[in-house]
């Protein structure tokens, strides 16, 4: 077993990568009473057109399978396996993002009972038509939930207005219609392929043994067999640099209009360059219209903008995009200062007094995350898929320098891979 | 974990020290009767008093500040508590044991929030009429927002229709129709009386020695300790005839079904655990009735689950579900109560519940504002209870108990918000 000793924040981290590929990584935390595990694929939404394990032609599968997926792993030839983990004191839950789907439970007490009910189900698929069947009632009430749901649609419209092809303007559950066509033997065809342990990663924080829980873990994972480690062979479009659209708008029933504007980022970065990148961007955003900056208050100040504002840069496996926006009564206004600001690109915009105290509301903000054990096992699986060490986040910014910074300002936001989002007052007829 | 209230000072000083979280949450719970002519005043105030204080006179100035400090997080927020009224003031500040070179953090922290509740930012010895505006406008506009989230509208639709004559029909952040109206005097008032009127406790938890603490508490000496503050006029507790059945349309997908029932058994009461245990059965968790029997035999929802209001006494059942469902989703969830009632329900269900309700306490706890949220429970709830207690009284709860809590759910107001077309 490695482990990854961070003296200065106190914390220390045990990792292996198992003979099936299996990457486990185990987080102690002093004090605290619960245990959280999570059980990660690096597979979800956008991972819709590949070869199967085993075969030879590319399939493509219907919207929404991973999320259905999801859904149906929580069934075996016993019933529920909520009700397994409610009878051993365990909340359990699961999410499918763009990229990735996890598993997860919380227990206070028989830890390793626990983490032994969350390798075996997520290990043993069990599908049956009447079940998938049964299931798409459930899902079409989740997808019609998102539906009133003004800011997950903002979103989605924006990514289907940067996107002229890649999945990830597709929503993650899919459509009423999609969802219906899922058939059991997708469902297999999809768990075969993405959910070999090679392609996934176990980790546990919590007031726990690492030395135990790894044996039990390593001998869990012994017990069972796995085919060698296909190389996956997933299919991306050719995604062009400009965006589908410029401007999307939707009208719903909301007091408040909504305006998101994105930039569509063509990068292939990976390992320490990607997590250089991705803390620069931040930085950059931060320091241009974060809370604090001379662009955010005179919006608030002005009534562009309320609490509800914010910016975002988010990489993900295969896309990259910026984000910012929010409620405001007037969307075009708002819209234009946004993509004045990024795209004029006037020196005087960027404060490097207000960049230097960023670095350093950065580190406190990194203590605060290490308080969360749910953060920290999203946030080092999503890291470690992509091949960083989160644990190297402190060093990394403080080492980022503001004219590097400025040179990322200068290589995005140009206009033409812009999109805009709105959703508006319904009017009435 | 440790509670001790012995130190001497203004505001009731509740120290939780703990070694596992790298940060320092200090809370100052500001609690007032829950009245239509202060709600929207003081929700107004937590959003004026967090924009400005004397030393850092602006919004920028204030982020600047905290920046500095790495990163403090400071906020104020506004909640209902039965009947009274809740304005928190928490800042969150990195233990500098974790930080080279950093100097000593908490007492920089502490100075500033003292200065955002005791000496804010005033001209001429009043609010600024330029900050009121802004944040009347942004206050405003968080109010209009409750709109666009259906479920949680849907939610203050029923209230409003469950408690018509009562304070609790108003929201913690007040009311649109007040808020245009209430000047920088007014504001002014209302805070002055929030200083000499509030029940005011502080929540330290983190890696803090006893002797910081009491200094730091010292900061808030203009409080009087043990102030009790008295209830609003909220109205008793009474039993519907026969349930209120209210329907609104609206141009929405899936209809938002929130059934408020009265239970009176409150957090002091000795069957509140028995209260807690029923409704967790009912709706708290994927072994529940509702979950079960809504959602995963019939398929009729993605979520249906109940949440009881140990303050008010009254439990919320909602669930999201076609609108020509309405009926049949009615009577599943109904039979699901009067089961509960007569005690159609097992042992191993029970036990289950309550190990999953201990799981729940004890989680909670490993968050810093989920422990003062528990413990702050039982000062609005007047009976202070460790968490050991808390769990002992869930884990000794029997099945009749139970089944006679649930014999005094009354189910008082259906509310249904669906679109205008049956399923489109």
């Amino acid at each position: 077993m490695n482990t990854l000793e961070k003296s200065t924040i106190d914390e220390k981290l045990y990792y292996e990568v198992l003979d099936n590929g299996l990457q486990v990584y185990i987080l102690p935390k002093k004090g605290f009473h619960k245990t959280f595990a999570t059980f990660t694929t690096n597979y979800g939404s956008i991972d819709n057109h590949f070869t199967p394990i085993g075969g030879s032609e590319p399939v493509k599968v219907p919207d929404g399978i991973a999320h259905f997926l999801e859904h149906k792993m929580f069934e075996d030839e016993e019933g529920d396996v909520f009700q397994t983990f409610g009878k051993q004191g365990a909340s359990s839950n699961a999410f499918t993002s763009f990229t990735k789907t996890a598993y997860l439970f919380s227990s206070t007490a028989q830890t390793e009972k626990n983490i032994s009910t969350l390798l075996d189900f997520v290990q043993h698929p069990y599908f049956t038509e009447d079940s998938v069947e049964k299931e798409k009632g459930i899902i079409e009430q989740e997808i019609r939930m998102y539906e009133d749901q003004a800011d997950w649609l903002a979103f989605f419209q924006l990514l289907g207005g940067m996107y002229h092809e890649h999945p990830a303007k597709i929503d993650i559950a899919g459509t009423v219609e999609s969802i219906y066509d899922i058939t059991k033997e997708d469902l297999y065809t999809c768990y075969e392929t993405f959910y070999h342990p090679s392609n996934m990663a176990l980790f546990i924080a919590g007031d726990a043994e690492p030395e135990a829980l790894m044996a039990l873990i390593k001998e869990n994972q012994a017990g069972k067999e796995f085919p060698p480690a296909p190389e996956l062979k997933r299919i991306l479009p050719e995604e062009p640099a400009e965006a589908a659209s410029d401007k999307k708008v939707l009208e719903m029933s909301v007091n408040t209009p909504k305006v998101l504007v994105g930039y569509k980022v063509l990068q292939e970065r990976t390992g320490e360059d990607l997590m250089r990148y991705e803390l620069a961007m931040d930085l950059l955003m931060d320091t241009l219209i974060g809370p604090g900056t001379t662009f955010y208050e005179s919006l608030y100040e002005e009534g562009l903008i309320d609490d509800s504002f914010s910016g975002e840069f988010q990489v993900d496996r295969s896309f990259t995009f910026f984000v910012a926006g929010g409620d405001t009564a007037q969307p075009d206004e708002l819209q234009n200062r946004i993509t004045s600001l990024l795209e004029t690109k006037d020196p005087a915009a960027f404060d490097s007094e207000m960049f230097e105290r960023i670095k350093r509301r950065n580190i406190g903000t990194f203590l605060r995350q290490l308080n969360s054990l749910e953060f920290m096992a999203s946030q080092y699986t999503s890291y470690a898929f992509a091949g960083m060490d989160m644990f190297d986040t402190a060093a990394m910014l403080e080492s980022i320098t503001a004219e590097e910074c400025l040179e990322l300002w200068n290589q995005h936001f140009h206009g033409p891979e812009r999109s805009v989002s709105q959703v508006v007052k319904k009017k009435n007829e | 974990m440790v509670e001790k209230e012995q130190i001497n000072t203004g505001a009731a000083l509740h120290l939780l020290p703990t070694k596992k979280f790298k940060t320092t949450t200090i809370l100052l719970q500001m609690l007032a009767p829950l009245e239509a002519e202060t709600a929207t005043e003081r929700s107004l105030l937590s959003q004026v008093l967090k924009s400005a204080t004397a030393d850092y006179p602006s919004r920028k100035s204030i982020r600047s500040h905290l920046d500095y400090l790495y990163g403090a997080v400071f906020t104020t927020d506004v909640a209902k508590k039965g009947d009274y009224h809740l304005l928190t003031f928490r800042l969150d500040i990195a233990n500098e044991r974790y930080i080279e070179h950093a100097e000593p953090l908490l007492e920089e922290g502490l100075a500033f929030l003292k200065g955002a509740v005791l000496s804010p930012y005033l001209e001429n010895g009043i609010f600024s009429e330029k900050i009121i505006a802004e944040e009347k406008r942004n206050l405003q506009q968080r109010m209009e927002a409750v709109y666009d989230d259906k479920i949680r509208y849907a939610n203050n639709r029923m209230l409003q229709h469950m408690f018509p004559e009562d304070p609790y029909r108003l929201q913690a952040q007040g009311e649109l129709e007040r808020l245009e109206a209430v000047s920088a005097e007014r504001l002014m008032t209302v805070y002055e009386s929030m200083l000499k009127e509030d029940k005011v406790d502080m929540y330290i938890i983190g890696d803090v020695e006893e002797a910081q603490a009491a200094k730091a508490a010292s900061a808030f000496s203009v409080f009087e300790e043990n102030r009790h503050v008295k209830k609003a006029a909220g109205t008793a507790y009474s039993v519907r005839e026969t349930p209120n059945h209210i329907k609104e349309t609206d141009d929405i997908q899936q209809g938002k079904l929130h059934i408020g029932c009265r239970v009176p058994v409150y957090f002091k009461d000795s069957s509140f655990a028995a209260m807690q245990v029923a409704n967790a059965l009912l709706g708290g968790f994927p072994h529940s009735k509702l979950f079960l029997n809504v959602r995963e035999k019939e398929s009729l929802a993605y979520y249906a689950a109940s949440r009881y209001d140990s303050l008010k006494g009254f439990v919320t059942i909602m669930a999201g579900i076609e609108t020509s469902q309405y009926d049949k989703a009615l009577a599943i969830i109904t039979e699901q109560i009067e089961d509960m009632k007569i005690g159609r329900f097992t042992e191993d269900e029970v036990e289950q519940t309550k190990g999953m309700l201990v799981n729940q306490l004890l989680e909670t706890a490993d968050s810093a504002k989920g422990t003062a949220d528990l413990l702050y429970q039982g000062i609005v709830g007047e009976r202070q209870i460790s968490m050991d207690e808390w769990i002992s009284q869930v884990q000794a709860v029997t099945l009749e108990e139970v089944a006679d809590c649930a014999a005094d759910i009354v189910i008082d107001t259906v509310f249904f918000l669906h679109g205008e077309k049956e399923d489109q």
